[in-house]
């Protein structure tokens, strides 16, 4: 999380980190400058400023070891398999992003060249959500930071658009509301947050872990601004249906619209399930987002929107800048940004083509598939879907019958011991009581990666097994008491503990990392 | 007028290589997947680039590598880019730790500890750097830009206003929020986006071209959720007068006790004041700053992506907005508009803060301020130009006095501001030579290879609007228009040698010497086709896919861009 920073006390940051510390008296290293090598000058036996900015500089060597060493204590990204965020990319786009770091995204004037390239991915990817093309069509689009800013950029027209029409109508416009499944990711809570609109949820239950057509559009009412289909939910991956959504508005009539958040789901269904249809083939469809830094296979730090046409995107939200004698339209939250991404997201639209996009998508829904009979056989129950219905993940949980000692999370945490991050959750409200765990299986996540992870399930398993109910308890409190990232935890200002407010206060629903 | 015949590049490219497909003795089939060189694929002269329609087949990474790389080459030099505040930059230790770094998400805080507390460190120092006061327990957050920093920085002002309207058992219908009109567009799309109305309070000379003060109290009321004040005006890098205002506030305050708070929009002059002016009073020394922002990426001498908040106190950042994510036993608070992001931003902003230190950052921050100060002093001595921007005035003096000129280096003893040096052609110039105009300086200079925009209007009247509902005729006057002011700008920034210094003052008055002895009629020529080239360069191509908005009227139109108003890149 970009989360917020608490500043620490002088007190607390005088405070020694072990109790009781008693004066080292070893001579410290004179020179400013150093000679033998960089732990041989006296930056090395300091600590690294924290708190304060420095008041003298320090060689720039140095300061890259320091940091560097400093940033060994993070996790491995190729054993997360928490995250749908690309970890891999070629050495070759790799030198085209680090060549275009010091550009500005924003600034088209200077940098005209990566402006244009926005808009050919930006028409690539229209096209394959199979926006209209034909004359007299104008879907625009364009690119964000990442799926949030998309999705927040969309609520914004789906809003901004119900009021001009119920202010044309001389209707009230004090209270929109948005319809969507409980299994939202934390963006849309807040987007709903932020501009003041109320969210009508779809709750999930047991069995069922997407929106359920009937009940979605019968909390469809006047003041409601869109509803919100997710293709490929966070937690178990599967594509909620469009198709009957859609079809239900149009038989009864509703006048209401349909943001698909394709966050994951955008760049994997178009190639390995072209059939189904979830995108602009649905009339009630009018806009979408997807994240380049998932299955678009791009470094984190991209994301896409695209509206069916201009008519969904009222100008009074797009600002003109001019540069030039030409007129360029800007909608977006952030200002300046690197242009580096939207950079290497060309790079693999045209290095990989449809192609290659439909054989990397399909060897990771076989990776999937075979992961997920491999874990059916270890006795866990499956909740994803398989054979490319839902996104390449497994999402997983302990059959209740077996009645095991040890919960998801004592199984998640072993993992943990052995490298893997495989992070188990609790579900969507009103089925809240229920854990999972849940493996994103990436584009470097490959074949023989996956029988190791297999083999660790097995050991830890094992290990959990062995244990008996009164080791596992003592396992657990030392856990919660000693390991779970107190190291991080002591940032979390207090202020706001405990919020009561999101679906996470409220029910308990903890947020899949994304 | 003689008959002209227009002639589609585009047309005619396309029926040629048509005709080369049909020869059918590509060189190039689909076994070259796998070629020695990045120039024999099906690119290089069979087909052109895929760039509306997804291509069925790829091409090997070498091939797509020097597509890419080639086609880049169109871009301008950030170098040379005198437009922008971004840093342009990089020392090769802090690239290398970026290459290391990219695939971090700075949303994933259970997979990279260690980059968190990074980032809780930078978080540390920026606030004592401007004066936060630990007890207070002040808070804050890395973003993507500034712009995201002011929406959050509105965001919690708005729900503080509404929170306390509520307790009050008043209506919350109609917030506004004050600014300058000299504010950049991130300030007025907060506004629109998140429906506050803003007002905009008049700029003009003898204000600096910034915030008019004196007249704060036309334009607040208790529907106001809090003033945004600019440390750094992007047109003439003047600091807003955020301690007057303070101060005004606080008399209004305990005449009617409402009270206002100050947002500071330091996006270019928080990394420039601690520095170079420690003695102007702006940041949380003053009780009514609650907020304040900057852009790692101008003065922070950052690449381009990250920008900063921090909140005086959690006080200041009501409940309602901060999100709650547990995590494997972690738990995080968040308030931030994007989500997963890069995080090597991040890590460049400790490295410059520990490599360089408060020492470093004063001596690249001091040099860029004396560099622009040169700068001026050079274009103003020439009789040709007149600079709006003061930082190279002695401290209190606002008009140029010819042959007086400051000799100290202490910047204190100048006119605050930032690196930016913002002129115009002299009154005397303009009678002399009329028929020069400021803008065809600025296309020849383009030439040259840098990038100097003309045509930043400085008019009080820009950007005014109300929303719809909640206003429909304004309750107080419309400013009075001050008058358009077209002004060049350059932005100093810490990669502007000294070198390339001197080199651009001798191009900037070879350009001019041009202009000068040209024929009117030549000059009219000079202009025309230049600017229809542009329209149909890159540029104007780069419109197509959002352009088509702009076809269709835009607001900024609507509210009143009657001349072409150009908002300053950042």
């Amino acid at each position: 999380m970009v989360h917020l920073a608490q500043i620490p006390t002088d007190e607390a940051i005088s405070r020694p980190l072990v109790e009781g510390l008693e004066k080292l008296e070893i001579a410290p290293a004179q020179d400013n400058w150093f000679t033998t090598s960089v732990y041989g000058s006296k930056f090395a036996s300091s600590a690294l400023p924290k708190h304060e900015m420095p008041e003298e500089e320090m060689p720039k060597e140095i300061a890259y070891r320091m940091i560097k060493d400093d940033l060994s204590l993070d996790g491995n990204p190729m054993l997360n398999l928490a995250s749908f965020v690309t970890t891999y990319m070629e050495k070759e786009v790799e030198d085209l992003m680090t060549e275009s770091l010091s550009k500005n995204f924003i600034d088209y004037e200077e940098y005209p060249q990566s402006a244009d390239i926005q808009n050919r991915c930006v028409s690539m990817i229209g096209r394959l959500f199979n926006a209209p093309t034909e004359a007299g069509a104008a879907a625009v689009g364009t690119s964000t930071i990442g799926s949030s800013e998309a999705i927040m950029l969309a609520v914004l027209a789906m809003k901004k658009r119900w009021q001009n029409q119920r202010r044309a109508a001389g209707k009230d416009v004090s209270s929109p509301n948005i319809v969507m499944s409980s299994a939202v990711q934390v963006c849309w809570e807040k987007a709903a947050r932020y501009f003041e609109v109320e969210e009508k949820y779809v709750y999930c239950t047991k069995d069922r872990y997407v929106i359920d057509p009937e009940e979605t559009v019968k909390l469809v009412d006047e003041n409601t601004i869109g509803i919100c289909v997710i293709l490929g939910t966070t937690y178990t991956g599967e594509y909620e249906d469009a198709k009957a959504v859609n079809d239900l508005l149009i038989k009864n009539n509703i006048d209401t619209v349909i943001h698909i958040d394709a966050a994951s789901g955008g760049f994997v269904a178009p190639f390995v399930v072209p059939n189904l249809e979830w995108d602009f083939r649905l009339e009630k469809v009018v806009s979408i987002n997807t994240s380049g830094h998932k299955y678009g296979l791009v470094y984190p730090g991209v994301g896409w929107v695209v509206w069916r046409s201009p008519e969904y995107l009222p100008q009074e939200l797009v600002f003109n800048i001019n540069y030039l004698g030409a007129d360029q339209s800007s909608f977006t939250l952030n200002f300046s940004k690197g242009a580096a991404q939207v950079i290497g997201q060309y790079y693999q639209l045209i290095r990989l083509g449809k192609h290659g996009y439909r054989v990397i998508m399909s060897n990771l829904t076989r990776t999937a598939d075979y992961l997920s009979d491999s874990l059916h056989q270890l006795g866990f129950v499956i909740m994803s879907q398989k054979g490319g219905a839902g996104l390449p993940l497994v999402a997983f949980r302990l059959d209740q019958s077996a009645n095991k000692y040890y919960d998801e999370f004592a199984l998640a945490h072993q993992l943990r011991e052995r490298g893997w991050i495989v992070p188990a959750y609790t579900m969507a409200p009103h089925a809240a009581d229920l854990k999972m765990l849940r493996v994103v299986v990436r584009e470097d996540f490959s074949k023989s990666r996956c029988d190791q992870l297999l083999a660790d399930i097995k050991l830890c398993l094992q290990v959990l097994d062995d244990m008996d109910r009164e080791q596992i308890k003592t396992r657990e409190q030392y856990v919660k008491q000693h390991i779970s990232n107190s190291h991080k935890a002591r940032h979390g200002p207090h202020h706001y503990k405990n919020e009561k407010h999101s679906l996470q206060g409220k029910t308990g629903k903890t947020h899949a990392v994304c | 007028m003689s008959l002209s015949r227009h002639i589609s590049a585009d047309d005619l490219i396309r029926k040629h290589l048509e005709r080369h497909k049909n020869h059918k003795f590509s060189a190039t089939g689909s076994r070259s997947m796998h070629v020695a060189s990045p120039y024999i694929n099906r690119y290089a002269a069979w087909e052109p680039i895929p760039k509306y329609k997804l291509p069925a087949k790829g091409v090997d990474s070498k091939s797509a590598y020097q597509i890419i790389h080639d086609d880049l080459d169109l871009d301008g030099v950030p170098n040379l880019n005198l437009a922008s505040f971004v840093s342009t930059f990089v020392e090769d230790e802090c690239m290398q730790l970026i290459t290391e770094n990219v695939t971090k998400n700075l949303a994933d805080s259970d997979e990279y500890p260690a980059l968190m507390d990074i980032h809780a460190r930078c978080i540390s120092m920026l606030a004592s750097m401007w004066h936060a006061s630990p007890t207070d327990k002040p808070i804050g957050s890395a973003t993507t830009g500034s712009s995201e920093a002011i929406h959050l920085g509105g965001l919690a002002m708005k729900r503080r206003w509404q929170e306390k309207r509520m307790a009050e058992g008043k209506d919350t219908l109609r917030p506004n929020i004050i600014m300058g009109a000299n504010a950049q567009v991130a300030l007025e799309k907060f506004a629109r986006y998140f429906e506050v109305e803003a007002r905009l309070v008049p700029v003009s000379e003898e204000s600096n071209h910034c915030i008019d003060a004196s007249k704060l109290l036309d334009y607040v009321d208790e529907n106001t959720i809090g003033v945004y004040v600019i440390l750094g005006s992007t047109y003439t890098g003047h600091y807003e007068p955020v301690a007057e205002i303070s101060w005004i506030l606080d008399k209004y305050e305990a005449r009617t006790g409402i009270s206002i708070p100050i947002h500071v929009d330091g996006a270019s002059g928080a990394f420039v004041a601690p520095f170079c002016h420690p003695n102007t009073g702006w940041d949380f020394r003053l009780d009514r700053v609650h907020s304040i922002n900057t852009s790692g990426h101008k003065y922070g001498l950052v690449s381009a992506g990250l920008g900063w908040i921090i909140w005086r106190s959690e006080e200041f950042l009501p409940k309602h907005l901060v999100f709650e994510l547990k995590y494997l036993g972690g738990v995080e608070q968040s308030f931030t508009l994007n989500f997963s992001r890069p995080g090597n931003q991040v890590i460049q902003q400790y490295y410059n803060f520990i490599h360089l230190g408060h020492e470093g950052y004063r001596r690249i921050q001091c040099n860029s301020l004396a560099n622009a100060r040169v700068l001026s002093n050079v274009l103003e001595s020439t009789g040709y130009f007149t600079c709006v921007s003061e930082i190279h005035r002695k401290k209190g003096v606002h008009k140029h006095t010819f042959g007086k000129i400051e000799e100290s280096d202490n910047p204190e003893t100048y006119n605050p501001g930032l690196p930016v040096v913002a002129w115009r052609l002299s009154d005397d110039f303009k009678k002399k030579y009329p028929h020069v105009k400021q803008a065809s300086l600025s296309t020849m200079l383009r030439v040259k290879g840098y990038i100097i925009p003309s045509k930043f209007f400085l008019s009080a009247n820009l950007f005014m609007f109300y929303d719809a509902e909640k206003l429909t005729t304004p309750d107080y006057p419309l400013p009075p228009n001050e008058g358009d002011v077209e002004i060049l700008r350059v932005v100093v920034r810490e990669s502007m040698s000294c070198d390339l210094l001197e080199q651009l003052c001798e191009d900037i008055i070879t350009v001019t010497e041009t202009l000068i002895n040209s024929d009117p009629v030549d000059m009219a020529a000079l202009a025309h086709p230049l600017q229809r080239i542009q329209e149909q360069a890159p540029v104007a191509r780069a419109a197509t896919s959002l352009g088509e908005l702009s076809h269709r009227g835009s607001p900024s139109k609507e509210g009143g861009h009657k001349h072409g108003h150009y908002k300053g890149v950042c």
